[in-house]
This record gives structure tokens, sequence and C-alpha cells, in this order.
């Protein structure tokens, strides 16, 4: 055995210290199997630009008409080729914005309490339960939001006008101190859709909360921590970078919620910023509620539209995906 | 047993010492019963090593004593733990008190991994509420960290989170986390069986300078170990029908070098276990 000899003292020929080139050959199952995925996965890609391709081809037509006053008109007349989403588009991140505000509180708590203070038992029939909320269609909720929930708030909603309108001049209703003055408002189409986003914040949050690491909340007990103590310095902190996911993908949803915000709404085209006024608007609404009437360049207007939509929502959804994945996971504290 | 060491430099209070000591202590995990029946003292300001095969309920009393066993669903428990004489588990004693007063290091170490170092040295006391003013804070972080034997190593990255650290470090991390509550007691579980070796030797000296400052009882599975640092021993012992119970316990040189029982030779000596 020559070769396997060491000998210090004379250095070995470099051409010996080069990287080899290694091959890892693949069965043929693996290869099938490998296939079959990138198919799939790649899928997504080709469904996503498909979608963007026949949105930009069927309201190209209508974009290259409005120009850039498709971004600063606020009135939707195709016929007359005076369009834009200036007022629709804010309108629908106002919805969007004001069901975070109301639904962001109640799914933390609610999270917060399934994961956390919740006993055994009744732990799983939340879950189910909030689950089986985020199946039941928007139609579901916007019939209700319509005629159960619309005027049991109203008190609730004159009242903040009246009291807080002065103070607050987003919540001054300017029509008039008469019933419809506060229906079909950007802030009841809001309430509605915030009812539908807390299922799916409640359990995404829910999900990360659980995960806290168990040393780490044991660290915390051990220091003679009460439960919120733990809360406050381990799930919390843990849960953060998931929470803040959950509530992008939950605007995400808001801004695409299209039936119960076209039952609520009395559409507008112009852009105010009273939520509590009657008259609201968003871009799923008005393409759901002038579709059927419309051909040509009307068509075309609603295309182009819902293009800005496709891109918005997914950008809101790029940016929770990024801000999930950010988040820190337990492996810090693993050697 | 409360006695008070003179105040030493360095030190804003004088340390009170406690003793340790259980009653008739058995522990259930629902039906399975995993200890009966351990009385044992802890003498104050000394080390005591709780020594025996994997199984054997050690950890299992150690987390009894600060009142850790009860998070565990189905954890039951009977007889006394006494701290300084008084029941950790009478009526209306809240956990959250004992637990401050009886401070605790993991197998595994956990900082918290978000927070400064210096942070996680003063947790502890925001989760206790206890009020300290800016001053005395940076003072009871130094001081803990010197206690814990990192000082040294971090002191000029004090900011920097106490997830970095290396293994050792974090468990010193602990250990220090641990002391700025300043507690009467440090239970240890097993807290160098994740460590190298020169980790290790730095937490056993860590624990040598503790010693006479505070009551530590430590669990380990390293015979050379308990020997190094503890003053007395207890070896437990569980079979598979039976569930734990302290078969010997006493000082450890004498547990080592004339243990009354045989099993205890046997183990101590590396014949089993």
């Amino acid at each position: 055995m020559t070769t396997a000899q060491l000998s210090p003292s004379v250095p070995p020929p470099p051409e010996h210290d080069q990287p080899r080139v290694i091959t890892a050959p693949v069965s043929r199952a693996d290869r099938i199997y490998r296939l079959g995925l990138q198919v799939s996965g790649y899928s997504v890609f080709l469904l996503m630009g498909l979608i963007a391709f026949f949105l930009l081809l069927r309201g190209g037509d209508a974009l290259s008409t409005a120009g850039w006053h498709f971004l600063t008109q606020q009135r939707w007349s195709p016929s007359a080729h005076v369009f834009g989403i200036a007022a629709v588009l804010p309108d629908g991140v106002l919805i969007a914005v004001v069901a975070l505000v109301l639904a962001v509180p109640v799914s933390l708590v609610a999270a917060l309490f399934i994961a956390e203070y919740a006993p055994v038992r009744l732990r799983g029939a939340l879950v189910s339960v909030v689950d089986l909320m985020a199946a039941v269609p928007s139609i579901v909720y916007g019939l209700w939001g319509v005629y159960f929930l619309q005027p049991r708030v109203l008190g609730l909603v004159r009242w903040a006008a009246l009291h807080l309108g002065g103070v607050l001049p987003f919540l001054k209703v300017r029509t008039g101190d008469i019933g419809t003055s506060y229906t079909s408002s950007t802030f009841m189409a809001g309430l509605v859709v915030s009812l539908m986003i807390v299922p799916i914040m409640t359990a995404l949050s829910r999900e990360v909360f659980s995960q806290a690491p168990q040393g780490e909340r044991e660290a915390a007990y051990a220091l003679g921590s009460t439960r919120w103590g733990m809360v406050r310095s381990v799930v919390l902190p843990f849960g953060r970078g998931g929470v803040i996911g959950a509530v992008m993908l939950g605007f995400g949803r808001a801004m695409g919620e299209t039936i119960a915000v076209a039952l609520i709404i009395s559409p507008s085209f112009k852009f105010t910023g009273h939520v509590l006024e009657a008259g609201a608007n968003s871009i799923s609404a008005l393409i759901a509620l002038r579709f059927s009437e419309s051909d040509g360049q009307s068509l075309s207007a609603l295309m182009a539209a819902g293009l800005m939509l496709f891109a918005i929502t997914l950008l809101v959804n790029l940016l929770a995906g990024v801000l999930v994945s950010r988040s820190r996971s337990g492996a810090v504290t693993a050697d | 047993m409360t006695t008070t060491v003179p105040r030493q430099a360095g030190e804003t209070e004088p340390t009170r010492l406690s003793g340790l000591a259980t009653r008739d202590l058995s522990a259930w995990f629902g039906a399975h019963k995993v200890l009966e029946r351990v009385s044992l003292e802890m003498a104050a300001g000394q080390v005591t090593a709780l020594i025996g095969p994997s199984g054997c309920g050690k950890s299992t009393y150690l987390r009894t004593l600060n009142r850790m066993h009860e998070m565990v669903r189905g954890a039951q428990l009977g007889g006394e733990v006494l701290l300084n004489g008084e029941d950790v588990y009478a009526h209306g004693r809240r956990p959250a008190e004992v637990r401050r007063r009886i401070g605790m290091v993991f197998q595994r170490p956990n900082p918290f991994p978000a927070m400064s170092i210096a942070d996680n040295v003063a947790s502890g006391l925001k989760l206790a509420g206890i009020k300290v003013g800016r001053d005395h804070r940076e003072h009871l972080i130094e001081d803990s960290l010197r206690r814990a034997g990192l000082w040294n190593e971090v002191s000029n990255r004090l900011g920097t989170p106490g997830g970095a650290l290396s293994g050792g470090q974090q468990q010193r991390l602990c250990i220090a986390r641990s002391l700025a509550v300043e507690p009467e007691v440090l239970l240890m579980d097993e807290p160098c069986s994740a460590l190298d070796p020169t980790s290790t030797r730095r937490v056993e000296e860590t624990i040598a300078e503790l010693r006479g400052r505070l009551t530590i009882v430590i669990v380990t599975h390293n015979m050379q170990q308990a020997q190094r640092i503890s003053q007395s021993c207890a070896f437990f012992l569980a079979s598979h029908d039976t569930p734990g119970r302290i078969v010997e316990a006493g000082p450890t040189e004498q547990l080592f070098s004339a243990p009354v029982d045989q099993r205890t030779a046997d183990y101590v000596n590396g014949r089993f276990g």
C-alpha cells in the first residue's frame, strides 16, 4: 500500500488538490416525481401570467383611451370616454382599512385566548368554529350585514357622527341627520368585511402563537412571571412576524371582497373620505355591479380596473409573504 | 433556617440564605406515579447534586421544588416542599412568587433570542414586576453577569442579541438572568449536558463561585461533575414498575467513597446506568 503513505516533507503535486467533479445519478422514480412537481409548480406562474395578460389585452383599449386620466379621474362614464379609478381605488382601500381597524384587535385577542388561555377542551371547539367561519360564503355575510347588522349599528354610527364628527372630521356626516345618511357607507361595508377577515387572521395568528418555543415559555415562568408577562415577553415577540403577515393577508382579502360590499354600498364616484356617510365604492364592487350591463369600451374599462386590483392585491400578498418568511423561527435558540 | 452573610463588595443587599427540604414528596403524571415519598434536606448555601439513571424522576423532583411540575397537564403531587420551613404549595401561595425565590436553569440554554444580552439579564425584573432605577439596573446587570462568569466576554456588546452567543455563553447568560432576581435557591437541570467540555468547566467554576451565596440544587448525569461541585448528594433510582425514590443521600464524599447501599456503589462506580 505505497499510495497510503504519508510524507509530510514532500508537498503533494498541485493537480491532486483540485475540486473533483461529483455526480449524483437520480433514479427514474425521482426524476418522474420531480418532473410532476415542477410542472405543477411552474403552472402557478403560468396561470398568473395568463390572467395578467388577459386583463392587459382586454383592458388595453380603455387604458389607451383614458391614458393617465385613468388614475386621476373620479367619474365613471365609459360611454362618454370619461372614466378613472381615482374614486373607487382609494374608497376600496378605505373599506379595507376600516375592516382592518375593526378586525385586527378582535383577531389578536381571540387568537391569544385560543392559543394561551382557553381550557384545552374549549380550544378544539373554538378552532373548529373559527375555521368554519372562514368557510361561510361572503354572500351570507353580506345579507346578514345588510338586513341584520346595519339597522342595529345605525344608532351607534349616528352617535359617533354627531358627537365625534366635530373632533374627527372624517366621522362627520354632511348629508343631514336622517336615517339614510348613515347607511350604505364605507364604514358599513368595512364592518361586514371585517367579520369576513377575522377568521383567517385569527387562525393564522393562533398558529404562530402556539408555536412559541416551550423553552422560552418555561424560562419566563421560572423567573416568576405571570401568564400575561410570559405572553408579552415570549409569545407576542415570537408571533410578531406571523401576525404582520396575517394582517397583510387580511388586507388583501378585504381589498378583493366583492359581493358583500356590492350588497351594502350605494355606489358613489366621488372620494370623500367621510367613512360614516352614505355612498362608497370599491373596484371589485364596481366590476360586479357594472359587468352585466357592459360591452365594448365600458367592458374594457372594467378589465383595466380589474388589472389594477390584480396588481395591488398581488403586491400586498407578496409583501405579506416576505414579512412572514422574515419572521423569527425558534431556530435561533438551537445550538 | 435563615442566616445572613456579610455584605460583600459590589453587592447591594445582603444575601438571604434559605434551605430547602421535601417531606414525603410523591408525584404523578396522570395515573402514572413517578416519585414516591421523597424526603430530602438541601442545606442552605450548599450545592446538592441529584444523580441517578435516566427516568429515575430526578428532573421531575427538581421541577416540583419551584412549582414548574404543575405546568404539565395531568401532573399531580403529594407531600410538602419547604422553603425555610414554609410549604411552597400552601393554600393561597402564588406560584410566581415561589418561582421568583427559587430560580431555575434548564438543560437547553433558553435565553430570549430577540432580546439584547442586557435585557435578557434584566428580563426577570420586568417579568416579576420588580421596579428598579436605571443606575441600579445597570449595576445589577453587571453584577449578575460577573457572578455568572460572563461579564468579561460580553461587557463590550451588551446590546447584541442573546441568541447570538455560543451555547456555553447562552447557558451562563441564563444563569445571570436567574441571579438578577436575587433568588434564594437556584435549581439546575443538567445545565452542562448540551455544552462542550470547556463551557462545562466554565459553568462549574461559576457554580463554585456561587456556593455559599445561595442554595444550589443540580441534576447531573455526570458522576465526576457531582463529585467536583457538590457537598451533598442524593441517588435516585426507579424501575419500570416502581416509581423513583432516593436510595441513598448524604455528604458527596461519603456517597462516592463509602456508599452504604450496594446499588449506589454499583452506580457511582459505573457498573450500570
